[in-house]
């Protein structure tokens, strides 16, 4: 099956010529913004009604495993009023209208997925349009039958007009709806109190197709006349191709075609992350054993003496001198110097990768002048750039379809192989499907960066902290990006507005940025999970150190319910309470405080996460070295829970993710070269770990949603290491946490 | 040439014998549901089952599949409108989150539950490792459960 262009691959003006009248369908959708193109008011394309009642609705982001495509329709289902089994979904591709001064967005608003605002940005969209165009069927109903549409209503897929004793299936409205001028004004949604899709337990919208092997993903692409790529890629970070031989593989069976591409300057920004030897095959098996009969000579790489060992050994050397202050509330120095009791204390988050299970792989097709790519990406506007730069096509004659994605994680936010993949086509003529393998993922990802964190606090004599400190020695993930001031790199390491600011009065921050050829990127809730490890872990020690109960500590730290300013990604505020609701609540199921045999114990941790709110609470024992997990209750508050079955997938899932890496993942470097390779040195958790006592809780608060696909994870590694401590005494104060236990 | 049988269907091939059963499977049978993760028979995303006994098929030589019966996702159910009682367990648990992994770990399942018909939790711990991404695992081990239930009422 391919991607080819779906329902929703068309203009509007071709809708409403052919898409109404041929097919009997309606296509509705807000009016976003000015259609150049056409000279009309632009409409979203959302919704179509076929003649048998069901309705396709149209996902405009892609589906990375956080449940988009589920909930979505759920939105659009609730306020069109249908029944939920008469609704399915499709992808849409990459939208993008050329303005005067670049491009606009299509179907009213960006398309893309990652910082957990999938579901945040589709909610008031796409209710919206299922309202809207539930009031034209209605318009339309009481137009055929001369009543004041007041007269009219719903219900599950038919206008009903108890006045007239006459019930309209909306697939016999939709050509008199479509007909009807586009609405002025945005139709009232419904009051929450009267959803019945949103908000209730729905399987997965795919989970037929995936579990019968019908789910197709970007590796899945077939198009016509298709041959295969793979690429041979520098065994030293940042190496560049000096010279190859491609005699041997040019004897392989299926061998097309071998050339080399170019890549970067190291260190510069980046397309690609560097260059290669591109071998294409009519087979990927073919393109794989071409690659493996390539001689290669590699030029001598900058990154050559690059390793783990130096790199943290040098951030140890920065953290004895005075780095960048980023955040300096009150007086720290006064408030250091007046404590009866400092607190100082180090931890060490390693380069973990993001290893999405389906390998990195693209379809590219590049013509004279046009181009079309089908790509498992989290930014299809990112895949557009990436394929314009490497073909100098025009963005609007490049056609961005998405397929399902097999895990996202972060790494899909970088569309360095949609690059590659174009460069191929263009340089052969031919379509192509480049496929990563399992090794080109691991040794040439967007690391999570590693860094040293050394923690201060002074307390009072009452135990409580008067001054606090967070001192950052990483490799930013910003170290690559075009017109980034050096001052600037701490923004993507260290959050200035996380707790305990304006809960503690004198914070300071401080920041020095190392430098490793290690790519580095986004990996799932970036720079939280670093953070919630460190200050989740240094609470609890300092609870310690004064003798106080950990809960307590931070139940009287994070306070009443209260908005506090919060000027980064998830804000404009922060609710301390609200961690404090789920911490009190996780900490009560799990029976904390109650007696525990020796070499048990249970840990806390709560981190409020792009918007979200996550708690923690987990029992472990450990044995003769042998860690078991017992027992873990996490609870979320992510304002109002849309799909609940997703959001427990999500806080189930990722616990797991934060769990598998704490536990076991390091990614390190030495001569240049990234030591891991495959599953078998990056062990990812199996099943055996995840213990079967594992309760999700979803603690709505509010009516608006926050997205989940990042809020489950920052809290899980502290609340394991802490509940480590609880058990046996020892704190784990640099991950991963398993070589450290054996 | 070496032939075989899939999914019930009579098939050959008759290129590099070396090539792993996977990327027959995958490339030149077009049937896409078996999915590449490693290469290396670690994750299990490729799991099929050859005379009846889960193989990870990235570590399969076609060569050693000469006249023997290999099922894939796509011909585990019996028909179209019945899933097989895993597949079912799956559906009853949405177990799928991304759902790359989900067919091997299905194919995984209905082997390991032939040979633990009534598996404890220690049974799936030991006997099912393939890699979930997305952490699904909570839902995999109850669903397993739920097959085992499945099919014993089937049988009984």
């Amino acid at each position: 099956m391919s991607a080819a262009p779906g329902k929703f691959h068309v203009t509007r003006r071709q809708v409403l010529i052919a898409g109404v009248g041929a097919a009997g369908s309606l296509v509705v959708g807000l009016p976003a913004l000015a259609d150049e193109e056409d000279g009309e008011r632009m409409l979203g394309f959302f919704i179509e009604i076929n003649p048998d009642g069901s309705v396709v609705i149209g996902c405009k982001d892609p589906e990375i495993g956080q449940g988009l495509r589920t909930a979505v329709p759920m939105l659009v289902a609730e306020e069109l009023d249908v029944p939920w089994d008469k609704v399915r979904i499709e992808q849409m591709p990459l939208g993008i209208v050329k303005t005067a001064d670049g491009y606009a967005w299509k179907y009213g608003g960006g398309q893309g997925v990652g910082g957990s605002t999938g579901l945040l940005y589709n909610w008031e969209l796409m209710r919206q349009v299922g309202a809207d165009a539930r009031r034209q069927l209605i318009r339309a109903a009481a137009r055929r039958l001369g009543v004041d549409e007041s007269q009219c209503d719903t219900r599950r897929g038919a206008v009903v007009c108890p006045s007239q004793n006459t019930e309209i299936p909306y697939s016999e409205l939709v050509v008199e709806a479509a007909a009807l001028p586009a609405p002025e004004e945005p139709a009232p949604r419904k009051a929450m109190d009267d959803y019945r899709i949103i908000g209730t337990r729905r399987q997965t919208i795919d989970a037929h197709d995936i579990v019968t092997g019908k789910a197709m993903y970007g590796i899945d692409t077939v198009q016509p006349d298709m041959r295969y790529a793979v690429i041979a890629r520098a065994p030293v970070l940042n190496a560049r191709v000096k010279s190859f031989d491609d005699t041997k593989a040019r004897a392989i069976d299926g061998v097309l075609d071998v050339f080399s591409i170019d890549g970067p300057e190291p260190g510069e920004p980046y397309v690609i992350l560097a260059s290669g030897v591109a071998v294409v095959a009519t087979s990927t098996w073919a393109a794989m054993q071409g690659r493996a009969a390539l001689d290669i000579e590699w030029e001598q790489s900058p990154s050559a003496s690059d390793s783990s060992e130096r790199f943290w050994r040098e951030n140890e050397e920065m953290l004895k001198g005075d780095g960048q202050v980023v955040l300096d509330d009150g007086d720290y120095d006064a408030a250091m110097a007046a404590a009866s009791k400092t607190i100082t204390r180090q931890y060490r988050v390693p380069f973990v990768s993001h290893a999405p299970l389906e390998p990195q792989n693209c379809y590219a097709y590049v013509k004279a002048d046009e181009c079309h790519i089908i790509a498992p990406t989290q930014m299809p506007s990112g895949a557009s750039r990436a394929a314009h730069a490497v073909t100098g096509i025009p963005r609007e004659n490049i056609r961005i379809d998405m397929t399902r994605v097999g895990g996202g994680f972060g790494r899909r936010l970088t569309n360095d192989y949609v690059a590659e993949a174009a460069m191929i086509s263009k340089r052969t003529g031919w379509p192509i499907k480049l496929q990563w393998t399992r090794e080109d993922d691991m040794k040439n990802d967007f690391y999570r960066p590693g860094g040293l964190h050394e923690m201060h606090a002074g307390i009072d004599a009452d135990g409580s902290i008067t001054a606090w400190a967070q001192r950052l020695a990483s490799g930013s993930k910003y170290y690559r990006r075009p017109d980034m001031p050096d001052e600037n790199l701490y923004q993507a390491e260290l959050y200035v507005d996380d707790f305990p600011r304006r809960i503690v009065d004198n914070v300071r921050m401080e920041y020095f940025h190392n430098r490793i050829g290690l790519p580095r990127g986004s990996w799932r809730a970036p720079a939280h999970t670093a953070n919630a490890f460190v200050i989740q872990s240094f609470i609890d020690e300092i609870a310690h150190e004064t003798g106080q109960d950990p809960l307590r500590l931070r139940l009287d730290l994070l306070g009443e319910p209260r908005e506090l300013e919060y000027s980064g990604h998830g804000g404009p505020t922060f609710n301390p309470g609200r961690l404090a609701r789920l911490l009190r609540f996780v900490a009560e199921r799990i029976g904390y405080g109650n007696r525990l045999p020796k070499g048990r114990g249970i840990g806390l941790a709560t981190h409020f996460t792009f918007g979200g709110y996550a708690a923690h609470a987990m029992e472990v024992s450990v044995a003769d070295g042998k860690l078991t997990i017992e027992r873990i209750v996490a609870a979320i508050d992510c304002g109002y829970a849309v799909h609940p079955n997703g959001v427990d997938a999500q806080l189930q899932g990722g616990t797991i993710d934060g769990l598998s890496t704490a536990l076991g993942l390091e990614i390190t470097v030495k001569d240049g070269r990234v030591q891991q390779s495959n599953f078998d040195d990056y062990p990812l958790a199996r099943i055996a770990m995840v213990p079967s006592l594992f309760e999700t809780h979803i603690l709505n608060f509010d009516d608006v949603p926050t997205g989940v696909g990042e809020i489950g994870i920052p809290s899980a590694a502290p609340a394991l290491t802490n509940a480590i401590f609880a058990a046996t005494g020892q704190r784990i104060r640099s991950l991963p946490v398993l070589k450290q236990l054996a | 040439m070496v032939s075989f049988s899939i999914n019930s269907e009579n098939v050959s091939f008759d290129g590099d014998p070396g090539t792993p059963l996977l990327w027959v499977i995958r490339d030149h049978l077009k049937l896409r549901g078996t999915k590449f993760g490693c290469g290396i028979g670690q994750c299990g995303a490729c799991t099929v089952h050859v005379d009846g006994a889960a193989q990870r098929s990235c570590l399969v030589p076609v060569a050693s599949i000469d006249g023997r019966s290999v099922t894939t996702i796509e011909g585990l159910a019996p028909s179209e409108n019945a899933l097989h009682p895993v597949q079912r367990a799956w559906l009853e648990h949405d177990v799928p989150q991304c759902g790359y992994c989900q067919a091997g770990q299905i194919m995984a399942a209905v082997d390991f539950l032939k040979r633990h018909p009534k598996p404890s939790d220690a049974d799936i711990d030991n006997g099912i490792t393939n890699i979930c991404r997305c952490g699904t695992y909570v839902r995999i081990r109850k669903a397993i459960h739920r097959a085992a239930e499945l099919t014993a009422g089937e049988k009984s």
